[in-house]
């Protein structure tokens, strides 16, 4: 079972982006008829530039058009009947975009049947009656080769052009990328942000009664689909985080009443212990080209921080202090670390140089802070903000701008989405159950939701872009 | 032909089905296991271990709870300072560890929920280590005693309320033979 999702997980390498009109030369004619406009032709010069602000203030989302898929020719295929894939591609798309907060898409009685001859000549006409100030258009195909082609079109309604256009070929296993990366591609067209949507989250899953949870390692898509526990449960897991290339995830374990730091692979799906450790070590994180791992030994009551090759050796001590330093996290280019120490007294964030040189402190808010994430942006750090509730908070990081974004009782532990706009979190509640959920931010605070997930979960942590 | 176009459509309702429902589990997670291995909860009645009927085993884990005024000291918000309570109860374990010089223990750091995850590890090895260091200080062969943090994974009182947190900032000895 676990070979053949594998050998799923690595067909998906064949993924890849290609212009539909292209893909369109090869097919019979029961292919759309090849658009005269190449994708990303400039649009009407008289037409106000349609666009969605990820970071303004208080905005409407834009109203969006996603009608159902149409399909050629209906065929079965090991992910669904194309028509059926159509349908559910055009939800996946319409999901995402909801998701964002940025977006309203058109409710399923709005909209219209689209024919296969029409997803690149839109009836703009009818849109334009709908409200909707963006429409996005697709097709499936089957493959004689077995896979499927999902064509994605974005057009503007008021201007009646095409902004932007992508295929998608995609093994049956993966249909529901397509969806997502036809999502994406729409996102970023609008707001000019890098895309997120076609991302995956690895967590722990929690179980169990307050005292004895058990948690295991689980990884699913980033809306909650394809989900699937890593681990037995046996041992605690905490902290995962994906390596850069994503074949593997470094986190910590209890196994064997040792806990350490592990790198569990994702196509072996076996652990294999990082340091040889007599001591406690946790708080494992990547660097960003993968060549380091960063984290925290403790010994004999001081917790300082390391890094080690990711293929093992002797560890490199990068802090000295008689505090606790934990916690640290490197920036998107490597050159720097933020990471928590108590050595003022309380928890409070601080960067130093990635050698260990140069450390200074950043917070000087009221309160403590602790969990720092850089963005893979570069241009702001996440944290956990402790003054009696916990709250989620981004700052630059010479530590100027604070901002809360969260305000619950218990909401710990930031993990950036792929294009640094969007922040995912665990949200604990109080009292005997004590359960935890994860949850989604974006940079506003606005558009606050929870991610679905079979049991409950914390310790998100967000995957890069797949490729 | 006909057999081979109904097994297609037959797999592909059945992956459809998969699809449909695939944000639950595709395999149900295994049943739950008692994952606390060694650990203690501490302020717990004894359990059976090392009991034999009414007879409890010299030198076991059960001898010990028995014989000490506590297995667990507590600890202030945030400190993980020996007071002179935990010295107390601290002095008969060192006492008892001491008559048993053949015994190995293993000191658990605790902390309550109201610090973040990886703080409350280190948190949690800091109590631990208060503790050891205290036994040694009395005279205990540190090679007997080792020390794990749980940090806030293990509560023994669930409440969030400065009751249930002070019983959880704890460091508890446990008799590992």
């Amino acid at each position: 079972m676990i070979g053949k999702v594998f050998a799923a997980l690595a067909a998906t390498a064949a993924l890849s982006a290609l212009a539909v009109p292209a893909a369109a030369q090869t097919a019979p004619a029961s292919t759309p008829p090849s658009q005269q406009q190449p994708a990303g032709q400039p649009q009407d010069q008289n037409a106000a530039p349609l666009e969605v602000s990820v970071t303004g203030g208080v905005s409407e989302p834009m109203p969006i058009a996603i009608p159902v898929m149409p399909t050629a020719q209906v065929v079965d295929t090991p992910a669904g009947s194309t028509d059926v894939l159509g349908r559910q591609l055009a939800d996946i798309v319409a999901n995402d975009l909801r998701n964002s907060g940025l977006f309203t898409p058109l409710a399923p009685g709005k909209l219209r049947p689209v024919g296969f001859q029409e997803v690149n000549a839109p009836a703009f006409d009818y849109w334009g009656g709908t409200g909707a100030q963006a429409l996005v258009q697709g097709f499936v195909r089957a493959g004689a080769d077995g896979n499927l082609t999902v064509g994605c079109y974005l057009y503007d309604v008021f201007s009646k052009v095409e902004l932007t256009r992508t295929g998608f070929v995609v093994p049956p296993a993966d249909w529901r990328r397509a969806g997502h990366k036809c999502a994406d591609m729409v996102y970023a067209r609008l707001t000019g942000e890098g895309p997120y949507f076609d991302s995956r989250i690895v967590y722990v899953s929690e179980t169990g009664p307050k005292a004895k949870r058990i948690k295991r390692l689980a990884i699913m898509d980033q809306d909650g689909f394809n989900h699937r526990f890593l681990t037995n449960g046996q041992a605690i897991v905490l902290t995962p985080r994906f390596a850069p290339n994503q074949q593997s995830i470094v986190y910590m374990s209890y196994e064997d009443n040792r806990p350490s730091i592990y790198v569990y692979d994702l196509g072996s799906g076996r652990p294999r212990r990082i340091v040889q450790n007599v001591s406690l070590t946790f708080a494992p994180r990547f660097s960003p080209d993968g060549r380091w791992i960063l984290f925290s030994m403790a010994q004999g009551g001081n917790t300082d921080i390391y890094r080690v090759a990711a293929s093992g050796g002797t560890p490199q001590r990068l802090t000295t202090s008689p505090g606790i330093d934990t916690g640290g996290s490197y920036s998107p280019d490597g050159s720097r670390i933020v990471f928590e120490s108590d050595r003022s007294g309380g928890q409070q964030l601080y960067v130093m140089n990635a050698d260990g040189s140069n450390q200074h402190r950043i917070s000087f808010g009221g309160g403590r802070y602790g969990t720092p994430v850089w963005s893979p942006r570069g241009d702001l750090i996440a944290f956990t903000k402790l003054g009696g509730a916990f709250r989620i908070g981004i700052m630059a990081p010479d530590g100027s701008g604070e901002k809360l974004l969260t305000n619950s009782w218990q909401d710990e532990g930031p993990s950036w989405s792929p294009n640094g706009r969007a922040i995912t979190f665990f949200r604990s509640t109080q009292g005997g159950s004590g359960k935890a959920d994860l949850w989604m931010v974006d940079l506003t605070g606005q558009v606050e939701r929870k991610i679905p997930t079979p049991l409950d979960g914390s310790d998100p942590a967000w995957g890069p872009i797949r490729p | 032909m006909m057999a081979k176009l109904s097994t297609t459509l037959m797999t592909a309702a059945a992956m459809l089905s998969l699809a449909a429902c695939a944000h639950k589990p595709k395999q149900l997670p295994p049943p739950p296991v008692d994952n606390t291995g060694g650990m203690n909860t501490g302020n717990l009645p004894p359990s059976n271990n090392g009991q034999v009927g009414d007879a409890t085993v010299p030198g076991s884990d059960a001898d010990f709870r028995r014989s000490v005024s506590s297995n667990t000291v507590h600890f202030g918000l945030d400190m993980y300072d020996i007071d002179p309570e935990a010295r107390t109860i601290l002095d008969t374990q060192a006492q008892w560890l001491a008559s048993h010089p053949n015994v190995r223990a293993t000191i658990e750091g605790h902390c309550d929920e109201r610090g973040t995850r990886e703080y409350n590890l280190a948190l949690g090895d800091r109590r631990a280590n208060a503790a050891k260091n205290y036994l040694v200080a009395k005279g205990i062969d540190p090679s007997r005693l080792t020390t794990i943090s749980y940090g806030k994974e293990r509560p023994v009182a669930l409440g969030s309320d400065d009751a249930s947190w002070a019983q959880n900032r704890r460091a508890v000895t446990v008799v590992v033979g």
